[in-house]
């Protein structure tokens, strides 16, 4: 499922402006990648819109970094 | 200037003196408009007017599952987009506090204030991702300055003011404004009602020396609605004859 891992990344490439050797499975979006509150927000829609899954808010303040969100993903997502 | 072509708009309480007069104005700059309102027949009757760009999408804003759904219903109607949110719906239920009712008191602020948030909410996800959108508050001179008989109306109006102050911030960095519109004394049903005594003396409050016109308030809609407003958000716009210089 490293599809999933390559998507998530190309996202937040895409949407923070990074190198993309930064995007490392560890990076946190707020803290090492220069994300704002409103960054994850829009993260979090675009994973949404990606993998055609809802996120709920309680799930969704719980993924502070990439891995947060692949891990997320590969639990709920149907694509 | 001010040219709204391509726009889509949700105006609500579209059926009232002032909320017909902004989707008018912005319908005239080349919006395409959705009214909304409880009483389908004045919306039906200003949609047939206006004609081409103008839909009708009635909806209960006293309910969380109705106003999330007029959100759906009228992104829908307007091709799955709404660049401009008009928080204009909004009621009376005037009483000297002592005597106010709960009820009376939560029933304002559910349909002026909570329901603005609702529809802001649902409207501010589209508007982040297309990078564009205008949210404005119809909100009132009485939020700012208070009236007897009307705290329940006034501490809307003047939550209506520091929510949009709260969202203009938020969202300001994704080229979204979120402002007001605060009405003085304006001709509509709600002020044919005084008698000709409170006119008089309401008028000599008012350095302009009259009431002012729906249209009035629109024309201030329409600025906040453009491209040209683009660095105005969080403000409050009073539009009064003078009555009120804050």
């Amino acid at each position: 499922m490293s599809d999933i891992a390559e998507r998530v990344k190309k996202i937040v490439v895409d949407h923070l402006g990074v190198e993309e050797s930064k995007v490392t499975e560890n990076a946190a979006f707020i803290d090492d990648l220069g994300a704002d509150s409103l960054d994850t927000v829009e993260l979090v829609m675009a994973f949404e819109e990606e993998f055609g899954c809802e996120i709920p808010d309680d799930a969704a303040e719980k993924i502070l970094t990439v891995k947060d969100a692949i891990d997320f993903i590969k639990s709920n997502a149907a694509a | 200037m001010f040219d709204l072509t391509g726009k889509t708009a949700l105006v609500t309480g579209a059926s009232g003196g002032i909320g017909a007069a902004i989707a008018r104005a912005l319908h005239a700059q080349g919006a395409t408009v959705a009214l909304s309102g409880t009483r389908v027949e004045p919306l039906q009757a200003l949609a047939a007017e206006l004609g081409e760009r103008a839909v009708v999408t009635p909806g209960n804003l006293t309910d969380a599952a109705a106003t999330e759904a007029l959100a759906k219903e009228a992104e829908a109607a307007l091709g799955g987009r709404i660049d401009i949110l008009v928080n204009n719906a909004g009621l009376t239920r005037d009483q000297l506090a002592l005597r106010m009712k709960d009820d009376d008191w939560q029933t304002v602020l559910d349909v002026n204030l909570t329901a603005a948030f609702r529809l802001s909410r649902a409207v501010m996800r589209g508007m982040m991702k297309r990078r564009w959108g205008r949210i404005i508050g119809i909100t009132s001179i009485v939020g700012v300055t208070g009236n007897p008989g009307q705290a329940n109306y006034a501490a809307s109006k003047a939550g209506m003011i520091g929510m949009s102050k709260s969202l203009a911030a938020e969202v300001a960095s994704r080229n979204i404004t979120v402002n007001c519109v605060a009405p003085g004394f304006i001709t509509t049903a709600m002020t044919d009602a005084l008698t000709g005594d409170q006119k008089e003396k309401l008028l000599g409050g008012i350095p302009a020396g009259r009431m002012g016109e729906p249209s009035e308030i629109a024309a201030g809609v329409v600025f906040l609605a453009s491209e040209e407003a683009a660095y105005v958000t969080g403000q409050t716009l009073h539009v009064n004859g003078g009555m009120a210089m804050i």
